[in-house]
């Protein structure tokens, strides 16, 4: 079990390495990114991607009583007007917390192409990757206090987020299983022998740097290593684990993967991290979409739930942006298999938190499922925009890609009625 | 059966420290004699010179003295790690260490070239141009059967215009015909994609980007129009996958819906240059394939030497590799010499490989050359970027994961790994496989865009489970051989860690240091010091990039 190293022991190690010329210096421990509160704290994004695309019609947009309704019902909410699928009873006592979307559209109707609009707002493109979002925020309000990766990806699933043109150093840094043991984290030998090791690979380096100093450089790799230890000897590592939070917490999650990883993802926005994305995956239902539907809430119901309050208690809501949304949604048509397909017009999602407003619902679907297009259809671009701007960055903001193309972050407009 | 089981594990532990007491030692074990064939051939015409003149020329003209030639080890190392996806074992290394034969580099590329890692890494390596790398059980299948298939072709040196021929006009079941996959991988939703296969087409095979024309012009390179690209897509429209496998339907047509309002129209196959060389006669697949093999068409072979060379060096001729200009254009006139040479070589890629390996820039040192007036013996970065831009210099370039498993394994061995050894397949597959690709960042399609380290790559080789496992002393390890089989010789011990790992010997400096790890150990003291210096080598950036 790893647990976060003593200040004494942090201390010593400071000063060994400093005095070793192994250029690598820890920040203050108690940086200010995990102090501050309310607005002027620097806002965070938690992305809740509910992989395989869940159906709006069994989640945040239910037409109960019609053809394309099935079998869900729907409850009542503590946002006046607004009925959700009767699997969220939790969900409807927060989501006054969060706005609703009901008009996403995207032009991908195919998983890996879905995700892949999702994440960084472009159409996929054989010619450049895009950066996702994370990947944007991370850059572009890079916290300097920060010892762990700034752009985190929590329990696995398809396609984890990119840094793409960007650069590999923003792509989300992975951890399949929230809440266990970290990979690759613990040196496993003694100090000694590590500083013994770091010393020789000093050494090592110096001898290969000899004549090749500004390429040397250019590959940052001592930079990478000496953030590596730093991240090794961090404090902030806490925030990964959740042996320190109360049973009743873990339980007001849901003991399950994508609980936990909401769980850590509240605690590394506490820590300063920027952006976090916890996938929940299994929303694929062609066949059995009410049954596979119904198993899905049990797990994101709690967990989102728990997420928003425990939020709200550590009073982070303000400076957390919360977005829930999957690839596509699902047909209105069930077809034979009692499943529902990919649909990617008028789908759903929820977003509020950060300073955004709270307690809209924008658009809508036509309940007899005969027009395709929703009203007010909202463009993933344009949900990209709010966010972006919402950060304190310029969501048109232009990078030269590596190919001398210049590239906007974002092609959308912000939201009128979010920002 | 109790003590047999005790004794052999014992037995192999001799006989494996016997071996590698030998290959310590410095005496060369195996054959050396290596045949010559196409090295010879390649050595007896006179078609890189041309190669070499373009170069002198051009660091002439920009008053760049190139860096000096490098170690003939170092080389040795390049080349192993581009064609066989791992560093020269210590057994190798002795091995080219004793040759003392002429032409020694020709010869051992043709050596290696000649190894049966060298198709199985390279097919994987082109693989990802032709049926990209998205993952999936169903795809990984198909992509096995692929790059079983194309192994086989580079193994018999099969020239690339009929390669490609097979590629894009294969039909037939996927698992009869491997070479469809290329075909049905651009399935969606069970029809075949055309415009997939377009873009795939010309990105790979003329190494060019028509992608942005798919639905309009191309914005910033007037050359393409969206006619071009589908008039290349209407090619493949009679491609179908029917339960005989992929076939050709002649009666479809290619149909576009317009983005904007929506009507349809049907669009006749049409090439965007070159008209003239393209067939008349023939299905839509045949006459494309042989429009594009056209040895008047100088885009095909231009694409595939700047693929290969970006395989040899870690970064394509030019940048990105399948956005190239048009040929004869004077910045990429090494790329013309090398196709035309290539094109009256049979298109063998085995050829051009050797002729990339034996042109000026893979010799050099990646140290760049530093006037002797300088006031520092540093290049400035941009001045080290304009020597590298001229090729004066072996760049740096971040190993791919499969280099840094294939290359650690492969230190962590003294004997050559290759196919026949049973640990390798069981290792590759289950690292590879594993974690250690995965965490490490795959980078998909684009492996031949630069790329710096990233924290995860440092966790991973400071403190994961491969490299714990691979330094750990144990009975088979290379930390407990060398530490048993050099006890009262330091300076062996520490040369053999450096030699495995790096390919080098210590300098005074790293001796004084690491030396001193070893001082007066014995037994487990002795193994922990080897341990901490093969530690040491796997992190340091030497390992873990090309140079």
């Amino acid at each position: 079990m790893l647990t976060g190293p003593s200040l004494d022991r942090r201390h010593w190690l400071q000063q060994t390495l400093t005095g070793l010329g192994v250029g690598f210096a820890l920040p203050a421990l108690d940086a200010v990114a995990a102090r501050q509160r309310g607005p002027a704290r620097p806002t965070s994004l938690i992305t809740l991607f509910l992989a395989g695309g869940p159906s709006q019609l069994e989640t945040w947009d239910p037409h109960p009583g019609q053809k394309i309704g099935g079998e869900t019902t729907a409850i009542k909410t503590r946002l006046k007007g607004l009925r959700i699928a009767s699997d969220y009873p939790l969900t409807a006592g927060i989501i006054n917390e969060l706005s609703v979307i009901r008009s996403l559209v995207s032009r991908e109707g195919d998983h890996q192409r879905g995700v892949y609009l999702i994440k960084t707002g472009y159409r996929p493109d054989r010619t450049l990757t895009h950066p996702s979002l994370g990947a944007i925020l991370a850059k572009e309000r890079w916290d300097k206090t920060i010892e762990i990766p700034q752009h985190v990806s929590l329990g696995g699933g398809p396609r984890p987020a990119r840094g793409g043109f960007l650069g590999a150093q923003y792509d989300a840094y992975k951890i399949y299983n929230p809440g266990k043991r970290l990979r690759n984290i613990a040196s496993q030998i003694k100090d000694k022998r590590q500083l013994r090791r770091l010393r020789g690979l000093k050494v090592v380096s110096q001898t290969f740097s000899l004549g090749r100093l500004a390429a040397t450089r250019g590959t940052q790799h001592q930079l990478m290593v000496d953030r590596a230890l730093a991240m090794m000897n961090s404090d902030q590592l806490k925030a990964f684990q959740i042996d320190d939070e109360s049973r009743s917490t873990i339980d007001l999650y849901g003991d399950t993967r994508f609980g936990r990883g909401c769980l850590v993802a509240r605690k590394l926005v506490e820590a300063g991290v920027r952006a976090i994305e916890v996938t929940l995956p299994g929303w694929d239902t062609h066949t059995n979409n009410f049954e596979g539907h119904h198993q899905q809430a049990a797990t994101l119901d709690p967990a989102l739930f728990a997420l928003i309050t425990d939020l709200k208690q550590h009073d982070l809501l303000d400076s957390t942006i919360v977005l829930v949304l999957g690839e596509f949604g699902r047909t209105p048509t069930i077809n034979p298999l009692d499943g529902r397909d990919h649909w990617p017009q008028g789908f759903s999602c929820l977003i509020g938190g950060g300073g955004l407003a709270a307690g809209r619902l924008l658009g809508a679907t036509d309940p007899t499922g005969r027009k395709r297009k929703p009203d007010q259809p909202v463009e993933i671009a344009d949900l990209f925009a709010t966010v972006i701007s919402r950060m304190g960055v310029e969501y048109g903001k232009e990078v030269i890609t590596p190919i001398g193309r210049p590239m906007a972050y974002c092609e959308g407009t912000p939201i009128p009625g979010l920002l | 059966m109790k003590v047999l089981r005790r004794v052999i594990p014992l037995l192999l532990v001799v006989v494996g420290l016997l071996a590698l007491v030998q290959a310590i030692a410095g005496r060369p074990t195996g054959d050396i004699a290596t045949p010559l064939r196409l090295a010879d051939r390649f050595a007896a015409d006179d078609s890189t010179t041309r190669l070499d003149e373009w170069f002198q020329g051009r660091w002439r003209d920009e008053q760049i003295t190139p860096a000096a030639p490098a170690k003939e080890t170092t080389v040795l190392r390049r080349l192993s790690l581009a064609l066989h996806g791992t560093v020269p074992s210590l057994e190798e290394l002795r091995q080219f260490e004793a040759d003392s034969g002429e032409r020694r580099l020709e010869r051992w590329t043709q050596r290696l070239l000649d190894d049966s890692r060298y198709a199985t890494y390279f097919s994987e390596r082109l693989g990802r141009a032709l049926v990209g790398s998205e993952k999936g059980p169903f795809l990984a299948f198909r992509r096995d059967r692929f790059h079983a298939w194309l192994s086989e072709q580079l193994a018999a040196n099969r020239p690339w215009d009929q390669i490609v021929t097979r590629l894009v006009t294969a039909r037939g079941l996927p698992t009869g015909e491997p070479a469809t996959n290329f075909i049905t991988i651009a399935q969606i939703d069970d029809e075949i994609d055309e415009e997939v296969l377009a873009g795939r087409t010309i990105r790979a095979f003329l190494g060019q980007r028509i992608d942005c024309a798919q639905c309009h012009d191309h914005f910033f390179d007037p050359r393409w129009k969206q006619a071009h690209f589908e008039g290349l897509a209407a090619f493949y429209a009679p491609a179908r996958f029917s339960p005989l496998g992929v076939d050709d339907n002649l009666k479809a047509q290619f149909e576009v819906t317009d983005h904007e309002n929506g009507t349809s129209r049907v669009v006749e196959p049409q090439v965007p240059f070159g008209r003239e060389w393209l067939p008349t006669e023939g299905t839509p697949r045949r006459r494309l394939a042989k429009w594009l093999t056209d040895t008047r068409n100088q885009r095909f072979d231009r694409a595939i030497v700047n693929r290969v060379w970006g395989q040899m060096f870690g970064r394509p001729f030019s940048s990105p590799v399948d956005d190239l200009p048009d040929p004869d254009d004077p910045a990429t006139r090494a790329l013309d010499l090398l196709a035309e040479d290539f094109r009256s070589h049979r298109r063998e890629l085995k050829w051009l490989i050797h002729a990339i390996a034996a042109s000026p820039p893979f010799r050099l040192d990646s140290r760049p050359h530093v006037s002797n007036d300088s006031q520092t013996s540093e290049l400035s970065p941009e001045e080290l970027r304009r020597h590298e831009e001229a090729w004066a210099v072996f760049p740096l370039i971040r190993l791919r994961p499969e280099q840094v498993v294939g290359a650690m394994l492969q230190a962590a061995s003294i004997k050559t790994i290759d196919r026949h050894s049973h640990l390798f397949t069981r290792a590759l597959r289950f690292f590879g496989e594993q974690d250690f690709v995965q965490d490490y960042g795959d980078l998909g399609d684009e492996e031949l865009s630069e790329q710096t380290g990233t924290i995860p790559q440092a966790l991973l080789r400071m403190n994961g489970q491969l490299a714990r496992d691979l330094i750990k002393a144990g009975a088979f390890g290379a930390t407990t051989s060398i530490a048993r089989a050099t006890q009262g010789n330091d300076a062996l011990c520490l040369k053999s860690c450096f030699e495995v790992c790096l390919g080098r010997n210590p300098s005074a400096r790293e001796q004084a240091v690491m030396g001193g790890w070893l001082a007066d150990t014995r037994g487990r003291r002795r193994e922990m010091a080897v341990e901490d210096i093969f530690w040491t080598l796997f992190n340091s950036p030497e390992f873990s990039w090309n140079h």
